[in-house]
């Protein structure tokens, strides 16, 4: 199948949830559409959603919950078609 | 011909920016500006400007920008890869862009922000003697805001020439590991010897909570020395009587997570500043991303002074290499 690098364009902090009390926005393995958020990276006090960039199935995430990130980082993998 | 730049995407927190607006501090209006002046100016030299004219200050993420009319622009600071209509364009080098031109920029991948000139500048109103943004404020460059998508800048009319290109010495090298020259003071007095010992030993991280108005950094706890507060400050050991807040001031609420005081600074407030970051390493300190791990080197006033004289001689090459 083939692997798609979901990026996170900024750097800041990544969060799985939009906010604490809520569910993720993506459990490991389900479906996402392309437009579908996958997390928030917050920094300068904002937040900024990451798509998920391809259509397909998450498989997994490669940084944790309110981990620091780099911007071009890869966060997780949609596997596709 | 002038033209103007249609704002696509904005990026994320795209300002107006020129060499900035000094001398209404003590009314509370801060200097503003290019965080990374030196930057700035080798943006705005490549092009034809004066080194403080009005270009694009740039943060993290790209904007995407359609030119109406030909025009000459440079991008310089931060590693964040140029792109006309989908095609890389060098950095730290003038390139021309034709009507109905898009520029773009690939991820950040060294330093933070990116400076892009455009020949003859951005021609946004004057206020208070500068076209910087203020965004606390609400005043200056475009409409007193960061860029949003719809925006359309007029650029004021340019001569500047493709081709030019900044020496690879005297381009503003990036590291994630940097060194930050203070003098200390003025509120030092407040840390024990061994508190002082360890805001100077410890290799502080830059947190995501950096803006233009300030940069928190995070890893250790200052001790402090015990006292009476005196009247008119509050009971943490971190406070004290109201003050001027001078740019680049450290200060450090709670004895954690110092905050350096940039451009856009509040000009006062209650928390002890332990030491003053000297002027021209206010550009490192812009250039720095969240996670960058960072030394507050101690110099004194005549290290300050020879830091400053340096850094005018640097400039002074800049100019002549693009003069």
């Amino acid at each position: 199948m083939p692997r798609h690098e979901v990026v996170s364009p900024i750097p800041g902090v990544f969060y799985r949830r939009p906010d604490p009390d809520s569910p993720p926005f993506v459990e490991d393995g389900g479906a996402v559409a392309a437009d579908q958020a996958v997390g928030l990276v917050e920094v300068m006090k904002s937040f900024h959603q990451v798509a998920a960039g391809a259509e397909g199935t998450l498989v997994e995430f490669l940084v944790g919950d309110e981990d620091e990130v780099d911007a071009g980082q890869p966060v997780a993998v949609v596997e596709t078609g | 011909m002038t033209g103007t730049i249609e704002v696509r995407k904005p990026g994320l927190s795209t300002t107006v920016q020129d060499g900035g607006r000094p001398g209404y501090y003590h009314l509370g209006i801060p200097p503003s500006g290019g965080l990374d002046q030196y930057s700035l100016a080798a943006a705005n030299l490549l092009v034809g400007n004066d080194p403080g004219a009005a270009a694009l200050e740039i943060v993290y993420l790209g904007p995407e920008l359609l030119f109406t009319a030909p025009a000459t622009v440079a991008v310089a600071g931060a590693t964040m890869q140029p792109r006309v209509n989908g095609e890389d364009r060098p950095l730290w080098e003038s390139f021309d862009v034709a009507e109905g031109d898009v520029l773009d920029f690939g991820y950040l991948t060294a330093g933070a922000r990116a400076y892009l000139a455009v020949g003859g500048g951005v021609d946004v109103p004057e206020v208070l003697g500068s076209r910087s943004t203020y965004g606390l404020g609400g005043l200056g460059g475009f409409s007193g805001r960061p860029l949003a998508e719809g925006d359309v800048l007029p650029l004021g009319g340019g001569t500047g020439r493709a081709g030019l290109v900044v020496p690879d010495d005297l381009r503003r090298s990036m590291s994630k590991d940097v060194e930050v020259r203070v003098v200390m003071g003025l509120y030092d007095h407040r840390l024990t010897d061994k508190g002082r010992a360890t805001f100077l030993d410890t290799t502080w991280q830059l947190t995501p909570v950096a803006d233009r108005i300030g940069f928190r950094y995070t890893g250790a706890e200052l001790e402090t020395v015990d006292r009476e507060p005196p009247f008119g400050a509050g009971q943490d050991p971190s406070n004290i009587v109201d003050a001027p807040y001078p740019i680049g001031s450290i200060q450090v609420p709670g004895g954690v997570e110092p905050i350096v005081l940039h451009r856009d600074a509040v000009s006062g407030g209650g928390y002890m500043m332990v030491a003053t970051v000297v002027s021209c390493d206010l550009d490192v300190v812009a250039q720095s991303a969240p996670r960058t791990r960072t030394r507050f080197v101690e110099v004194d006033l005549d290290g300050a002074l020879a830091a400053r004289a340096e850094q005018r001689d640097r400039a002074r090459r800049l100019r002549e290499a693009l003069g």
